[in-house]
């Protein structure tokens, strides 16, 4: 597969930070969202982003994948600072990126097949049977192949989340952004998605960064843990760390959530 | 007892809130003046981007052919049928108002002229403008609010070239097309109506038709067609691309579309009007 990619400053692949977030500040008229945000995403683990509603999640998600421009302050992807990048560089550094909107943000006019070809359709010069095999691939490692040509509208919530995740995953990512992908769902959809989180980390070695504030969800899957409060990082650890936290505002958050690691 | 006497810091208040009450009619008033010129700036902007991103590979020939389709083959049902009536009662009056004093002759020649140039053009973009101009805004609108023009930023597609670049050709290529299918049934409309019911002679009504009609008449229309075509598709893709707010949302980004096109049409009508015949505009 060849990519048309320009080329990028110089990477560091090997090292165990990923990205490094750094003093990220973003206002939106008065209200300051992102207040100094700094944490580390951990390479090839699966890294959540914790917090109440209107801590700032979503807004730093868009910032790390450059929906937005972040008011100041470093997003530092394998060495190389994303929020400084424009136009094609940009374009190219994205695809280091992955990413799983909350509602899936499936193509509704697309079938599941086409949703999933179209990275590979825009980004290789793949034949046309290259894309099918790769594409049934993917599919059938996650199980929703019989579901290839249906429309996304006939899918339920949790196979619209696999296609979502094989979509992302298509172009063989990097770092795979899923932003509160277990919001409205069932608590056995709510399992499979974890599940799902886990074995894509497992079978592709890719770094998973996930925003949410369930906390079930981040007792099952969190390797590494950050707790986003009024727009900066207040506390971050191993999930363990965390349930023994004296930070009041994270303590709190978990008190309330009533979840323990048994 | 006696009323108190009004504290100090009540008789503070009530100047500040006549103070903030003035602001706000203030703001609003601006808002309102500005409003239009802020539309345009943002079409204006918008149609650089398109330009800009339409002329850079790559070339999705597939979602051009799919907006002319949408666009072009879509319409060619609600413009006949709207180009036959329009012919239809044009004739009705010309040949009624013409009879009075005997140049129903000339019915042909007039109901052709307006066709070519004012009505086709018009009532095409019109018509395309309420057919497909609001399903655009509606379905890029869909797209805004239920993330999928981020999903496309996120796959690095650059959503302007991919869904607005297509959108706006398609109406510039389709909206000539549309009106001259819309002069030749609107033409077709008024024959019928004025040989079969007004008894005009079929060889008068085509003999000062294409006495009065010439080339450049018609292509004046096709210019104005070129040019709503890209306003309509334009304003369409503009108010979609933008909307926010969930379906109630995407309701008033259709809204304002459809007002914003139909007001833009009259007012690039006459503009272009003037422009082509060289008589000034004001």
């Amino acid at each position: 597969m060849r990519l048309t990619r320009p080329p990028l400053p110089p990477q560091v692949k090997d090292d165990p930070i990923h990205v490094r977030i750094r003093d990220v500040h973003k206002t939106y008229g008065d209200h300051h969202v992102l207040n100094s945000a700094s944490l580390d995403i951990h390479r090839g683990k699966t890294n959540l982003i914790i917090g109440p509603s209107g801590s700032g999640k979503t807004v730093l998600m868009r910032q790390l994948i450059r929906l937005e421009k972040p008011d100041s302050g470093e997003l530092l992807v394998n060495g190389v600072d994303f929020a400084k990048l424009e136009g094609l560089a940009l374009a190219s550094m994205r695809r280091t990126f992955g990413m799983v909107f909350q509602m899936s943000a499936l193509f509704d006019s697309m079938t599941v097949f086409d949703n999933v070809a179209f990275p590979l359709r825009e980004h290789t010069d793949l034949s046309r049977a290259e894309v099918r095999e790769r594409v049934m691939d993917r599919l059938s490692v996650l199980g929703i192949d019989g579901a290839a040509h249906q429309l996304p509208a006939q899918l339920s919530g949790g196979m619209q989340k696999r296609v979502a995740v094989a979509r992302a995953m298509i172009l063989e990512s990097e770092i795979l952004i899923y932003d509160e992908p277990t919001t409205g769902l069932d608590p056995i959809t709510t399992e499979m998605v974890d599940e799902l989180i886990v074995e894509a980390e497992e079978m592709f070695g890719i770094t998973s960064i996930v925003i949410s504030h369930d906390m079930a969800s981040v007792v099952r899957i969190a390797d590494h843990l950050s707790f986003l409060h009024q727009g900066r990082i207040a506390a971050a650890g191993t999930p363990q760390e965390l349930l023994h936290t004296e930070h009041p505002a994270t303590a709190e958050f978990i008190r309330a959530s009533r979840v323990t690691l048994d | 007892m006696p009323d108190a006497a009004p504290t100090a810091s009540a008789t503070e208040e009530k100047p500040s809130k006549l103070r903030a009450a003035a602001r706000d009619v203030g703001e609003w008033i601006v808002n309102v003046l500005l409003s239009p010129f802020v539309e345009i700036g943002a079409l204006v902007k918008l149609l650089w981007e398109a330009v800009f991103w339409g002329i850079r590979p790559p070339y999705r020939g597939r979602l051009f052919v799919e907006s002319m389709e949408f666009i072009g083959i879509g319409s060619i049902f609600i413009i006949s049928l709207t180009a036959f009536f329009v012919g239809a009662v044009l004739a009705l009056q010309l040949v009624d108002g013409f009879r009075d004093f005997g140049a129903e002759s000339q019915s042909g020649a007039v109901i052709g002229l307006a066709l070519a140039r004012e009505v086709g053009p018009v009532f095409a973009a019109l018509m395309v403008t309420s057919r497909a101009g609001s399903a655009m805004t509606t379905e890029l609108g869909s797209m805004r609010v239920t993330n999928q023009i981020d999903a496309l930023v996120t796959m690095a597609v650059n959503p302007v070239q991919y869904l607005v670049v297509p959108r706006v050709v398609a109406g510039f290529v389709m909206l000539p097309v549309l009106t001259m299918l819309f002069n030749i049934v609107g033409v077709f409309g008024a024959f019928l109506v004025a040989v079969s019911l007004l008894g005009l002679d079929p060889g008068v009504f085509m003999d000062r038709l294409k006495w009065l009609v010439d080339w450049e008449d018609v292509s004046q229309g096709l210019i104005k067609a070129m040019v709503f075509g890209v306003a309509v598709t334009l304003i369409a893709c503009r108010q979609g691309f933008y909307a926010k707010g969930g379906a109630a949302g995407v309701g008033r980004a259709t809204n304002r579309a459809v007002v914003q096109s139909a007001i833009a049409i009259l007012m690039l009508d006459y503009l272009v009007t003037g422009l082509v015949l060289g008589q000034g505009l004001f």
